[in-house]
């Protein structure tokens, strides 16, 4: 009786660790299974072409690639930046409670629904958008190509706005951690031939945990990728590629998202089925290497 | 020379210094920024619409009061046959990474469990559609929790491998020393001393899933009535936040914001309750 449970036990768990690579590979098969028509019928001309038009049937998946890579970089430098800012605060100016629940408070944000963000999103910092925040960028920054146009609110800029405040926790969380995992006796070796604070954050903990960081950076910008619900309500959805980031535009996501419930014939279902591959793809690439990196780093094995 | 250029060169540092504290604490400000906006105004529009008829009744055409009910229940039955299929499955593969000697297979494993978290939940709703919806002939509540059950998998199993991992390797030895099974040390002795940190992983996995829309658009779909069949399609609060809020109507819109107070209260308590759990243990 206790050995058959023992051998039920033993097929339970290698059932379920053998459930991770099955699902990965469906995940591919069935994704390019589905998007079979769509390949054969475009090829990798799919990835460059430039007009969705469902009516004449004509699928290019560039201006959902062009959506996708401009508001996730922004987010990325925008979320970066402040993220990386806010992570070496916690890390060497603060300690004890204030340094954990302002990391707390942090990661608060990672708990809120993607929806929540979007209705925020549409509602206040849409309007916002465009009544003060791009005719202000229009006023003075007019002379870039990217901040031209008719202020819409919703947009490329809504949409990296919206994603910097998302994957903000994520990046700033893991670069925290990777910062606290730098050993103190390197810290404190400098400080005492007399670094300044700056100097050795800048000289040795930052280059020091660098693999880590770009992890943490490589991490978020895979969220801000897979990201769906919150970009689809502020980019405008409209499959174009503008120089300006107050023009609408759309994602991988998003247009999978709105499209595929009305996607009335094989090749539209298929077209739509290859962006999910293609994004797909891109994430588990990022994933994937992010990692690697992070994993690295926090074990201190190799740089 | 050098003694003239020596204090310079000091006051430039300790100005450098000073201006980078400055500029980090700034950009802290500005992190935490975002999390008063959002909390602010989902509380300041969505606690008027919070009555006791936004949980009794169901969705209702615009200009008739309504609340969403239905949607609760479906979004409560959705996530929990999500956590039925993934709690036994994750905990499995989280077992199987902290316990079993399987050399490259177990960092593999570790690897794809990463992986698999990280792909987006939109495609995550495209395969639970090929394998679930097209087979079932339509759109339903079953369909929806498979897709949910996906993205918890790879949560439950990674608390569950760290929690595992946590305990002391003298704990497996006692049990090992009085004869016990590989299983009954796994089961009896070493999940139970364990059970906080796999629980706080199932919780966050659950209040993860329980405000994910984009998995649902085309697996559960969305229901404008009472419908509590699993075969069928069914209403969820995130599906009902997005239809709301991209409608003209300003009883729907007002509806959109409390269910989003709703979501971000539930997400708040359960990531509360699993911070003083995971607090309390150190």
């Amino acid at each position: 009786m206790s050995l058959l449970r023992d051998k039920t036990a033993q097929v339970w768990i290698w059932a379920s660790v053998l459930l991770l690579p099955l699902l990965i590979v469906l995940f591919l098969i069935m994704q390019g299974n589905q998007s079979a028509d769509s390949i054969a019928r475009f090829g990798w001309g799919f990835l460059l072409g430039t007009t969705w038009d469902p009516v004449h049937q004509i699928f290019g998946g560039l201006p959902f690639l062009f959506g996708t890579v401009v508001t996730s970089l922004f987010s990325l430098v925008a979320a970066g930046v402040i993220g990386l800012g806010a992570a070496v605060f916690l890390t060497f100016y603060s300690r004890g409670r204030v340094r954990s629940s302002l990391g707390v408070l942090i990661e608060l944000l990672a708990a809120i629904p993607s929806v929540v963000y979007g209705l925020w999103g549409l509602y206040v910092m849409v309007p916002w958008l465009q009544g003060v925040g791009e005719p202000f960028l229009a006023r003075n920054f007019g002379f870039l190509p990217f901040f031209r146009g008719a202020s819409l609110g919703v947009g490329y800029l809504a949409g990296g706005l919206i994603l910097s405040i998302m994957i903000l926790p994520t990046i700033t969380a893991m670069a925290r951690d990777v910062l606290l995992a730098v050993p103190r006796e390197i810290h404190e070796g400098a400080l005492a031939i007399g670094a300044t604070k700056f100097e050795v954050i800048r000289v040795i903990s930052l280059p020091f945990a660098r693999s880590g960081i770009i992890g943490a950076l490589m991490l978020g910008f895979g969220r801000a990728v897979s990201e769906t619900i919150a970009v689809t309500m502020v980019i405008g959805n409209r499959p174009q590629i503008s120089s300006s980031m107050f023009a609408p535009g759309y994602t991988l996501a998003s247009v999978i998202a709105n499209e595929f419930t009305e996607a009335t014939y094989q090749l539209y279902i298929s077209a739509l089925n290859e962006i999910g591959l293609v994004l797909l793809l891109l994430t588990a690439l990022f994933y994937g290497v992010a990692r690697l990196l992070v994993w690295r780093s926090t074990r201190g094995v190799g740089m | 020379m050098d003694a003239e250029r020596k204090p310079a060169l000091r006051l430039s540092r300790l100005i450098w210094n000073h201006a980078f504290t400055g500029l980090t604490g700034l950009l802290l400000m500005l992190a935490v920024l975002p999390l008063f906006l959002v909390f602010g105004y989902v509380i300041y529009k969505g606690l008027p619409g919070l009555n006791l008829q936004f949980f009794t009744l169901p969705t209702t055409p615009t200009g008739i009061p309504g609340g969403m009910s239905n949607a609760i229940v479906g979004s409560l039955e959705i996530v929990g046959v999500a956590s039925l299929i993934s709690i036994p499955l994750g905990i499995g593969a989280g077992i199987f990474m902290s316990e079993i000697r399987a050399g490259w297979f177990k960092s593999f494993a570790r690897f794809l469990t990463d992986v698999l978290s990280g792909v987006p939940s939109i495609v995550v709703g495209l395969l639970a559609y090929a394998i679930v919806v097209k087979p079932m002939g339509g759109f339903s509540g079953i369909s929806g929790s498979v897709a949910l059950a996906i993205l918890m998998i790879p949560v439950i199993a990674r608390a569950t491998d760290q929690a595992l991992q946590q305990v002391p390797v003298s704990i497996r030895e006692g049990g090992w020393a009085v004869g016990a099974r590989q299983a009954q040390v796994w089961l009896r002795i070493v999940l139970p001393t364990a059970i906080g940190g796999v629980v706080t992983g199932f919780l966050l996995a659950f209040s993860r899933v329980l405000g994910e829309t984009a998995p649902l658009l085309f697996t559960a779909f969305g229901n404008q009535f009472w419908a509590t069949n699993m075969m069928q399609p069914v209403a969820a609060v995130p599906l009902q936040i997005f239809e709301y809020a991209l409608s003209p109507y300003s009883d729907w819109q007002q509806e959109a914001w409390t269910g989003s107070l709703v979501l971000v209260i539930i997400a708040l308590i359960i990531n509360l309750i699993t911070r003083l759990w995971v607090a309390k243990k150190r």
